[in-house]
């Protein structure tokens, strides 16, 4: 049942949940997704037409000057001076290189005239190709750089023009682009190598490393589209997420990196409200569950209590009811032949006062014998006589009774009873209660039983007995309270069972309590008894008051 | 001579014989009767009887409808009410009818006897009291 309620209402809420959840996972992803692309695009574009503006920059130098003029170094000189006034420190030195890799002239701040490049991967490119954007590499002078180079041909001789990039100005460029705490972006080579060094910052979760950018380039080229993205898991365990776009017709990949927590920050939060809800609400579902069927359990438990009383009582009535037809026919048929059987015994007696029996020497056996019979042919009598009044069904003479007086009449008749018990006697009766329609004679069997109850409860010891009336609803109740042994509980629903009797044999036939509780029932009341062990007895009478017409 | 003439009325044979043999061994002359309307017939016959022991219930014609008879063609015999049971109403009602008293079933013997006496004490003095005044009007007509 518990886990019924549990989860017929859990299901529903985890559904919607974890759809409603799903679904925004989903688009917000999407959208960080797009907003990646787009981000990425537009500084690949930048990028490379940072590259291709530097590429066209010296091919219009080399195309302007020609290669003779170049070779004067004071001319290359002049130009780099023209280059850097334009865009700032971006061009470091300018070379002049031969078709055999010799650098024929060179300005810059290195000393690096005759160098020989003849073997330099960049130089081996820009022979088969008209341009060249090399990698970035430390070179003759040891620093990180790359080339930019164009390949011209004059008098039939090729000729390289090439410059070199200002490393840090190309890296705060790919480096200009961060979002969140933790984005980052770099630039890969075909070998998987860093291009750029990523800025540290310092709640940046580390640089990426170089296991997980090796296999980017595979998982970046397999992809399709302008913008390829992935998530990544790094050797701490930390999810990146990695946008990469290719560059310098797919040598170069500008990779950017954001670890997916911070990516999803916000993804984060509605994942933690979503949770923090969802446990809220199976929190209170348990709650109601389980508090729901506590109360369900405990109502039914009294639900089922009541109906037991319920029962008890109508099959306490029946039982009566039963009982008494039959202890009248009973008592009817018995009556009569007792009756004869003690009348036979009494001429018996009375034929043993002959004095033809005065010499038999039993003579006092047999008058023994009969008185016995006699006596017991009496106890049969009183409990006939009982049994019949108990199921007595003609009406006796009704008549409204002040029941205050009743009570105090009582009294008076037991007077001698409680006086020899050492019984005090107590009253507290209500001034001004209802009339009640009743038998007087029928009120004296009820409320004496109940008072020679009371006073054998209490024993030799003695005790209080009180009598109190007071009005309740639309009943006169009297209550009969003793200080006596009190009723077990044990005993306390067979009390008014006809024969159920605590007392020795032959002191109570167990038919009091029933005749009361005939008598109270046909009157249309009720009687209510509550008692303690050792403390005492209080029979509570239920009259219903006399209309008032 | 006997106490008194009593007729004994019950339907229970057993009973009627033992309690008349008892009763008879107290000087009570018993005749006895087993049903309502017998019991009428011999109170006819009998016109010595002067207590009725008569017993409630019977079959028939009961105790009571047999006691309004008896007092309405016999108004001077005296009526003792037996009743088995504890309805005491209808021995009260026996007593609006003009019985004498009544007795519960089985009763005492010396009670009954008592009661017996007294009954008869009562017709007789009532009967002295009727020949008395019966006298006395002879005897204011002779005047």
């Amino acid at each position: 049942m518990l886990l019924i309620i549990i989860s017929v209402s859990m299901v529903p809420m985890i559904v919607v949940s974890s759809t409603l959840y799903l679904q925004f996972r989903h688009s917000y992803r999407e959208k960080v997704n797009d907003h990646l692309s787009e981000l990425v695009l537009k500084h690949k574009q930048n990028i490379d037409n940072f590259l291709q503006e530097r590429l066209t920059d010296i091919r219009l130098m080399a195309a302007r000057n020609g290669y003779e003029r170049l070779k004067d170094e004071v001319l290359l000189k002049r130009n780099l001076e023209l280059l850097q006034q334009e865009y700032g420190s971006v061009f470091v030195d300018l070379g002049v290189v031969d078709a055999d890799g010799r650098q024929e002239a060179y300005a810059g701040p290195f000393k690096l005239a005759r160098a020989d490049y003849a073997d330099a991967d960049w130089f081996k490119q820009a022979l088969k190709h008209d341009q060249v954007i090399s990698d970035v590499f430390l070179g003759l002078r040891g620093l990180p750089h790359f080339i930019v180079a164009v390949h011209s041909v004059e008098n039939g001789r090729p000729w390289i023009l090439r410059a070199t990039i200002d490393f840090v100005y190309f890296n705060n460029l790919v480096d200009n682009i961060r979002i969140g705490s933790t984005g980052m972006a770099f630039i890969l080579n075909r070998e998987g190598k860093l291009q750029t060094t990523p800025g540290a910052r310092p709640s940046m979760s580390g640089a990426p490393e170089s296991a997980v950018l090796q296999g980017l380039w595979s998982v970046m080229s397999a992809g399709t589209g302008d913008v390829r993205i992935v998530l990544r898991e790094d050797s701490r365990g930390v999810e990146n997420i990695y946008a990469g776009a290719f560059l310098k017709s797919g040598n170069w990949l500008l990779i950017y990196q954001q670890s997916a927590e911070d990516a999803f920050a916000d993804l984060h939060w509605s994942f933690m409200i979503t949770t923090l809800i969802m446990a809220v609400g199976m929190a209170s579902i348990f709650f109601m569950a389980f508090t729901l069927s506590r109360m369900m359990v405990i109502r039914t438990a009294r639900a089922d209590e009541e109906k037991k009383l319920m029962n008890q009582k109508m099959v306490e009535t029946g039982k009566l009811a039963s009982i008494g037809e039959l202890a009248a026919g009973v008592a009817h048929e018995i009556n009569n032949p007792v009756a004869i059987m003690v009348e036979e015994a009494g001429w018996m007696g009375d034929l043993l006062a002959e004095a033809e029996f005065q010499e038999s020497k039993n003579l006092a056996e047999f008058q023994r014998a009969l008185a016995q019979i006699q006596t017991q042919g009496r106890r049969c009598k009183d409990i006939t006589h009982k049994l019949l009044s108990f199921a007595r069904k003609t009406a006796a003479t009704v008549q409204e009774v002040q029941i205050n007086l009743l009570i105090e009449e009582l009294i008076a008749i037991s007077a001698q009873r409680t006086k020899f018990s050492m019984v005090e006697v107590r009253t507290e009766l209500s001034e001004g209660l209802p009339m009640v329609r009743v038998s007087i004679s029928e009120m004296q069997q009820v409320f004496l039983n109940l008072i020679n109850n009371a006073i054998d409860a209490m024993g030799n010891k003695g005790g209080r007995l009180t009598l109190s009336t007071r009005a309740h609803n639309e009943f006169v109740v009297i209550d009969v309270a003793d200080t006596g042994s009190g009723i077990p509980a044990a005993n306390l629903n067979r009390i008014f069972d006809p024969f159920f009797s605590t007392k020795a044999v032959g002191k109570g036939a167990g038919l009091g309590l029933s005749i009361c509780y005939g008598i109270i029932h046909k009157l249309g009341g009720r009687i209510e008894v509550e008692s303690t062990v050792d403390v005492g007895t209080r029979f509570s009478v239920y009259i219903p008051a006399a209309q008032g017409d | 001579m006997s106490l008194a003439k009593v007729l004994f009325v019950d339907d229970e044979v057993p009973f009627v014989e033992a309690l008349s043999k008892r009763l008879a061994k107290r000087d009570l002359d018993v005749i006895p009767a087993y049903r309502g309307d017998e019991a009428l017939k011999q109170l006819a016959v009998q016109t010595a009887v002067e207590v009725v022991i008569l017993d409630v219930k019977m079959p028939g014609m009961d105790g009571i409808e047999t006691l309004r008879e008896m007092k309405k063609k016999f108004p001077l015999v005296e009526v003792i009410m037996l009743t088995g049971h504890a309805t005491v109403e209808s021995a009260i009602e026996g007593m609006k009818l003009g019985a004498f008293d009544y007795l519960m079933k089985p009763c005492e013997i010396d009670q009954l006897v008592s009661k017996v006496k007294a009954a008869a004490a009562k017709k007789r003095q009532h009967e002295e009291k009727i020949m008395q005044a019966r006298l006395k009007e002879i005897t204011l007509r002779r005047v």
